[in-house]
């Protein structure tokens, strides 16, 4: 039988640059209450070591897009917190 | 398509994939390395993505190019170590007339900048080296 309860809701969290080194971490799962938003994976990393270094509002992305903190999570999406982009 | 290298940008192979007969116009922006940032001297940088994101972002912003203007994009977004100098970033577009190609050409760098996942780290000369914030650098200008 699974050992997780159907409330809940497991995510993969991948950290990049600046932000995995204040986690020390590129990923991490996470399981949260269900539902769950973008925003409480957001609120389950600042309790981490180090998570209070995250600004008030990083750029996310869920499943390879960008997404709002108020967008719900699905269990096995990909939760990206991105740090301020520096392309071209 | 890939848009991410890490080898050196192919400006002429970009420009083939673009060119066509009825197409009487190539805009191209090619982003360089600088070998300074906020008044430090930069040695050299390394570029980092969320690769298949970055991918995906790129695919979106083409896409969404060519379905706004008649054009043809070639873009390509180089990551690893680069020298001053070297060739970060590059966008070819083709067109029948030159305004739809140098308004297209303008709006997919800017996109760039504003959606791709990429990261710069930078070596200075004095030794230390920092992720780069361009909004902190909006902010302190």
């Amino acid at each position: 039988m699974p050992s997780v309860a159907p409330s809940s809701v497991t995510v993969r969290v991948l950290l990049f640059a600046s932000y995995a080194e204040s986690l020390g971490a590129e990923a991490l799962d996470l399981t949260l209450s269900s539902p769950a938003t973008v925003g409480g994976v957001l609120e389950r990393l600042r309790s981490f070591p180090g998570g209070g270094l995250l600004p008030p509002k990083p750029l996310c992305a869920r499943n390879l897009a960008h997404a709002d903190v108020a967008e719900p999570v699905s269990e096995g999406d990909e939760i990206a917190i991105l740090p301020p982009l520096a392309g071209g | 398509m890939t848009f991410l290298t890490s080898g050196p940008i192919d400006l002429a192979a970009l420009h083939a994939a673009v060119q066509a007969p009825e197409r009487g116009g190539v805009a191209a922006f090619v982003g360089l390395v600088r070998d300074h940032h906020q008044g430090r001297a930069v040695l050299r940088l390394d570029y980092s993505a969320y690769g298949p994101m970055a991918e995906a972002e790129c695919a979106r912003i083409v896409a969404e190019a060519e379905a706004r203007w008649r054009v043809a994009v070639a873009l390509r977004h180089r990551i690893g170590a680069l020298a001053i100098g070297d060739a970060a970033v590059a966008v070819v577009v083709a067109s029948a007339h030159r305004e739809e190609a140098f308004a297209a050409c303008r709006h997919v760098i800017e996109e760039v900048k504003r959606r791709v996942p990429v990261w710069k780290r930078e070596y200075y000369a004095d030794g230390t080296v920092a992720w780069v914030d361009p909004t902190a650098a909006m902010q302190h200008a």
